[in-house]
């Protein structure tokens, strides 16, 4: 059946598939008729997939940069009650756990960088480890393993990378609690032995960028941006290990489906009930997962103040925030007027927490949580701020980037990487990267357009535009 | 085995990389499911680097426990990006057989060398998506799924 054409249209941005055959709940789709005309038919049959799973709650959601993911579609978004038999799927988390988005601010202007352009994107280019095989300058024993994998970027911060001023910008504090490394596998410890602090490969990048536009005056101030600054953002995830969890669980779950009476339409939905040895497992190893990629983004984030301070000794880098897009997290949400323990997946989907939520920097009252939409290296990025409405339309979530509109096998036969980096460099954006095919792969056209899916979030109320970013230099991983 | 069917022969060992939006997708062919299993792994050496670039200094064994097909082409990948992380190695050439218990196989290939390979992408991990093991009217066996990149 076509799934597609049983999409209907409830306002300009928002569309229903109401339940039908195993669905539970409904599937809502936000976005525009563009995005939804340019979606692939898999992700509304994904998006019905997870409408079945046990002990959903009031529905499956796809966020307006949705695409074909691993079970979920990537920017679904959906909660389970563990009171109701709710799961947790490992699928729905991805293996890329926790894979997400930090910004940084810096006091300086498009004039003092402009003239040290190449020289920063060079040293860059020297400091961080990027791309395939490379390797971060910390190598954990077990035991560090273990105390990285419980303490996140707090840990980090204790051993000397940033400030414990960071851990305020960082979901959970930098910290998430719970975590619990004896159910990470000896493989996927040594995944990580050597890649904490490297920035990975594939649509993984380290930009430094201008606020080219101001789109909300009061939330830009209350998050410190104004036009023409510079911000310096990171995307990347938890390395290998994250990987290696989700190759353990995948499989673990597949395995243990039908002693719990579970029927997956499709083994990348592999899940466990949240309340069984399983489900108990991967949540502690997922939250170790998370702490990885959390450890992860602010050893960088030391790297990257290094290497401005060498050309920049004055320059303070202070961290605007950090945002996961892959997780799955115990949240407190309304649900039929009474407050729900639920276990939020996001898979490609962003947390955007309203100004109502009490646990955001005090800064940051009467705005919102900021929301970091990674764009393309030749296109645009934005930051958003979480809205009150957000949390009863998407249990607080948004978009999380532009979303590939073309596969990388047909990028590399449109595109050669060489061109792509003269074409950027034409236009004042100076890459950096280790292989051309993978420039290819990542050209800008073969996303979605960014202004579109960052439209179709504010139009949702999802999320509100606050300002918007374009790339100056851009370390490929 | 001589002329046209050593041609024809020859045609069922290969590899190709399909359609996926956001990943890559792998396909072995071969006379064999073993031959299959050989060709989708040089099939994710392409999404990495060209195959024929990595020289088959070293050799890894890899040993697994039996399961159905699928299942088995899915840890079989796996185990070879479990193999190319902690060993920063890329593998260009490989052998595999399968009994009633286990497959026995051994890869060839050497360390990562970012300027000779140039590797495009890290695979995070082979997936369940789009994963068929089976053999074709033919009789030409296909091995492929999904990678995550």
């Amino acid at each position: 059946m076509d799934t597609k054409t049983t999409l209907k249209k409830r306002s300009e941005y928002e569309w229903v598939i109401e339940p039908f055959g195993k669905m539970r709940v409904p599937v809502i789709f936000y976005g525009n008729e563009v995005l939804i005309k340019a979606m692939e038919q898999n992700v509304c049959q994904q998006a019905i997939n997870v409408a079945g799973l046990p002990g959903i709650v009031k529905a499956s959601y796809a966020m307006p940069d949705a695409h074909w993911g691993y079970g979920f579609p990537i920017g679904g978004v959906a909660a389970f009650d563990p009171d109701k038999g709710g799961v947790i799927s490992a699928g729905g988390v991805g293996f890329d756990i926790a894979c997400g988005v930090r910004t940084l601010r810096t006091q300086l202007t498009v004039e003092d960088i402009e003239p040290v352009k190449t020289k920063l994107a060079d040293l860059l280019a020297r400091k961080i480890p990027a791309g395939v095989g490379s390797r971060g300058k910390l190598v954990l024993g077990p035991a560090e393993m273990d105390d990285m994998l419980v303490g996140g970027a707090r840990w980090a911060v204790e051993h000397g990378y940033g400030t414990t001023q960071d851990l305020d910008y960082i979901e959970e504090q930098g910290c998430m609690p719970a975590a619990r490394p004896q159910y990470v596998s000896n493989e996927a410890k040594k995944r990580q032995r050597d890649e904490v602090g490297t920035l990975g490969s594939g649509n993984h990048y380290l930009e430094i960028q201008k606020v080219a536009e101001v789109l909300d005056e009061k939330i830009a101030q209350a998050y410190g941006l104004r036009k023409g600054q510079i911000l310096i953002t990171i995307h990347c995830g938890s390395r290998g290990l994250g990987h290696q969890i989700g190759t353990d669980f995948i499989k673990k779950m597949v395995a243990a489906a039908g002693s719990y009476g579970i029927e997956l339409p499709d083994r990348e939905l592999a899940c466990a009930p949240v309340d069984s040895p399983v489900g108990r497992e991967y949540l502690g190893a997922m939250r170790a997962g998370i702490n990885c990629a959390l450890a992860n983004r602010q050893v960088l984030t030391h790297l990257v103040r290094e290497a401005l301070a060498s050309v920049f000794p004055k320059a303070e880098l202070k961290l605007l925030y950090d945002v996961s897009h892959n997780t799955c997290k115990q949240e407190t949400h309304t649900v039929n007027g009474k407050a729900k323990r639920l276990f939020v997946h996001r898979k490609g989907a962003t947390r955007a927490f309203g100004p109502s939520c009490a646990e955001l920097p005090r800064e940051f009252d009467g705005a919102g949580q900021p929301v970091l939409i990674g764009g393309t290296m030749g296109t645009a990025s934005y930051i958003l701020a979480g809205t009150d409405e957000s949390m009863s339309k998407a249990f607080g979530s948004s978009c999380h980037g532009a979303g590939r509109s073309m596969s990388r096998s047909k990028a590399r036969k449109m595109w050669r990487g060489q061109e792509v980096v003269n074409s950027l460099a034409s236009r004042g954006i100076l890459i950096r990267s280790r292989s051309f095919r993978g420039i290819a792969e990542e050209a800008p056209d073969a996303y979605k357009d960014v202004n579109v899916v960052v439209e179709a979030a504010h139009q949702a109320k999802l999320s509100r535009k606050v300002a918007k970013l374009r790339p100056m230099v851009c370390i490929k991983g | 085995m001589q002329g046209l069917e050593l041609v024809r022969e020859k045609q069922k060992h290969r590899w190709e990389h399909f359609e996926h939006r956001a990943d890559i997708g792998i396909r072995g062919f071969g006379a064999t499911k073993e031959q299959a299993f050989e060709q989708a792994a040089v099939a994710l050496t392409a999404v990495i680097t060209e195959p024929e670039k990595v020289d088959p200094q070293q050799e890894v064994k890899i040993t697994l426990r039996i399961c159905e097909d699928e299942t088995l082409l899915v840890d079989w990948l796996n185990s070879l990006v479990y193999e190319m992380a902690t060993r920063k190695m890329l593998f260009g050439r490989f052998e595999v057989h399968i009994d009633k218990q286990h497959l026995n196989a051994a890869a060839w290939g050497e360390k990562t060398d970012v300027k000779k390979h140039q590797p495009t992408v890290e695979v995070k991990a082979a997936t369940y998506t789009a994963l068929t093991v089976r053999q074709a009217h033919d009789q030409t066996w296909v091995a492929q799924c999904v990678v995550d990149v």
